[in-house]
């Protein structure tokens, strides 16, 4: 019926048209090649280039970089958003609405501004070389970077869902004799565990395939402190497209399984 | 029921630790480049804006950013209304499709053009047959960034375009409006914050891209050097005011946009609409 009612607009065609034309030519044509070219390597020269120790370890720096990250953003988001949503106080407008630095501000100008702060001689890095932590130049520093811009999709996420929060739970929790602490632990957490899960996998995402922030505060050593998107730019240099395109393609299938897990996760958490 | 003074010193101790939380994640990182740009002195700023490598990354930036906004903002547009307008089939894969980009590595961004019109690429050797430069040349940049920016404005229309329905477009054409000026007078104005929201974002990401124009750019300074790779290349050659100067002026562009932003969501009557 709606089908019916909306048709007597016109521009369908004009518009589909449009949309996929520019959809076919900057999208799909080029991610046609991106999962086409691996191939030419052949399944023993693909899992060749994908088992070498130094994607192997690039992989594991990526995504375990990436998974830690997320998993601190959880905790350091929701109080962020929590206070944002349930207290009033002066300047939490501004407060707010800085939220989204880390992803307004340019990737290249966040990774050299966190190389400046944690840099040995950095306003942090100073306080911090005589403990003897070093973050600049050591894979501490893709954690750090990955922090930075995985914060705001967990807070962002959920501010919608705690304004929404029923506050009578909450109140009956209380006048029940729950404590504070046992309202927040089986009442409030469970409530929001959904959506917690949610943006610790949007900040997941965006950890494994950042490049920007991370290569100035990395070091990018080999082994070490080399991320995978910095090797997919390393192998084009060496003109091994197949190779750089495989490592591409088994990032996206990576991000793409952990992200159907979550899904998935997710889902089972609403149902119970 | 709790002591309220207790209470209000938990509130208070609470909101204490967010802020220190978010000035230590949030804005020393912003102070940090204000602070390293102005070290040396205003002089020492003024003549890294105005060296003529920094006048062509510039140069480079608003062109690349003045090509790829306004196609997107028109396809990202079309798209919306057909998807936002009409029901059929394979319209959520549609809408899947457009947001495809925004959960790409930017570097794989990147990658696919050199994929196709780099010198290994499918089409390659024909390019250089016929002297066509994509890569490492201002087509490839564009190419991009169009690529990273494409979901940005139908994301930001396509709620509000469901929402909205098509009641006042059916009523201008009963009326005798004719298409297009039903789409100039009706939709439009209805559409024209949302619309501006949509170009804000996409502007901010088209000018201050890095991963997918680092991969096309080719690094050919005073050519093919936008403002983002601009500060990679004086941060690599140490020259640490000229990097932070440019960096400078790329955190004002994100801090305007941030305030443009939270204005535009207020004309949108106040509800968020996250995306970035």
């Amino acid at each position: 019926m709606r089908l019916a009612r909306r048709s007597s607009l016109p521009g369908f065609s004009l518009t589909l048209g449009i949309t996929l034309t520019w959809l076919s030519l900057i999208v799909l044509l080029p991610l046609a090649a991106l999962t086409l070219r691996p191939w030419e390597l052949g399944i023993a020269g693909l899992w060749h280039s994908l088992t070498e120790p130094r994607v192997l370890a690039a992989l594991r720096l990526s995504f375990g970089a990436a998974t830690l990250a997320a998993a601190i953003n959880v905790p350091l988001g929701l109080l962020i958003a929590w206070v944002m949503v349930r207290y009033r106080f002066p300047g939490r407008g501004l407060a707010d609405s800085i939220i989204d630095m880390p992803l307004a501000l340019p990737t290249a100008v966040a990774g050299i501004s966190l190389t400046a702060l944690f840099a040995p001689k950095g306003w942090i890095g100073a306080l911090l070389t005589p403990l003897g932590i070093k973050v600049a130049y050591t894979p501490l520093g893709v954690l750090v970077a990955l922090i930075f811009v995985g914060l705001p999709f967990v807070v962002r996420m959920l501010e919608p869902i705690i304004l929404d929060l029923p506050a009578d739970a909450e109140e009956a929790a209380a006048t029940l004799g729950a404590t504070r602490l046992q309202t927040l632990w089986r009442v409030t957490l469970p409530a929001l565990a959904p959506t917690l899960l949610a943006g610790f996998g949007a900040a997941l995402a965006r950890g494994v395939g950042e490049y920007g922030s991370v290569i100035f505060i990395a070091g990018n050593m080999p082994m070490v402190s080399e991320i995978a998107p910095l090797l997919i730019v390393i192998r084009l240099e060496q003109l091994d497209y197949a190779g750089a395109a495989a490592l591409g393609v088994a990032m996206l299938l990576l991000s793409f399984a952990i992200l159907l897990v979550i899904n998935r996760l997710q889902r089972w958490l609403i149902r119970t | 029921m709790a002591d309220p003074h207790v209470t209000r010193l938990r509130h208070g101790a609470l909101i204490t630790l967010t802020l220190v939380l978010m000035t230590l994640l949030l804005l020393l990182p912003l102070g940090v480049i204000f602070t390293e740009t102005f070290s040396r002195g205003l002089g020492a700023v003024l003549g890294a804006l105005t060296d003529p490598d920094a006048i062509d990354a510039i140069r480079l930036t608003l062109t690349v950013a003045a090509v790829s906004v306004p196609l997107n903002a028109i396809c990202g547009t079309a798209a919306a209304w057909c998807i936002g307008r009409f029901d059929f089939p394979g319209r959520t894969l549609l809408t899947t499709l457009i947001e495809l980009p925004f959960s790409v590595s930017p570097v794989i961004s990147g990658l696919v053009w050199v994929l196709l019109f780099g010198a290994n690429g499918w089409f390659g050797s024909w390019l250089d047959q016929h002297e066509v430069r994509i890569i490492f040349a201002l087509p490839g940049l564009i190419l991009a960034t169009v690529f990273v920016t494409f979901p940005f404005v139908a994301r930001s229309l396509l709620p509000l375009m469901r929402e909205q329905g098509a009641a006042e477009e059916e009523a201008a054409l009963t009326l005798g409006a004719t298409g297009w000026q039903t789409f100039f007078r009706v939709t439009l104005p209805n559409i024209r914050w949302a619309l501006l929201y949509g170009v804000l974002l996409c502007n901010a990401r088209a000018m201050g891209e890095f991963g997918a124009v680092a991969v096309v750019s080719g690094h050919i300074r005073g050519q093919t050097l936008t403002m983002p790779l601009f500060v990679e290349a004086l941060f690599n050659d140490y020259d640490w005011v000229g990097a932070f100067s440019v960096a400078a002026l790329l955190s004002l562009l994100a801090l305007v946009t941030l305030g443009l932003r939270v204005l535009l969501e207020r004309q949108m009557g106040g509800s968020r609409r996250d995306i970035f």
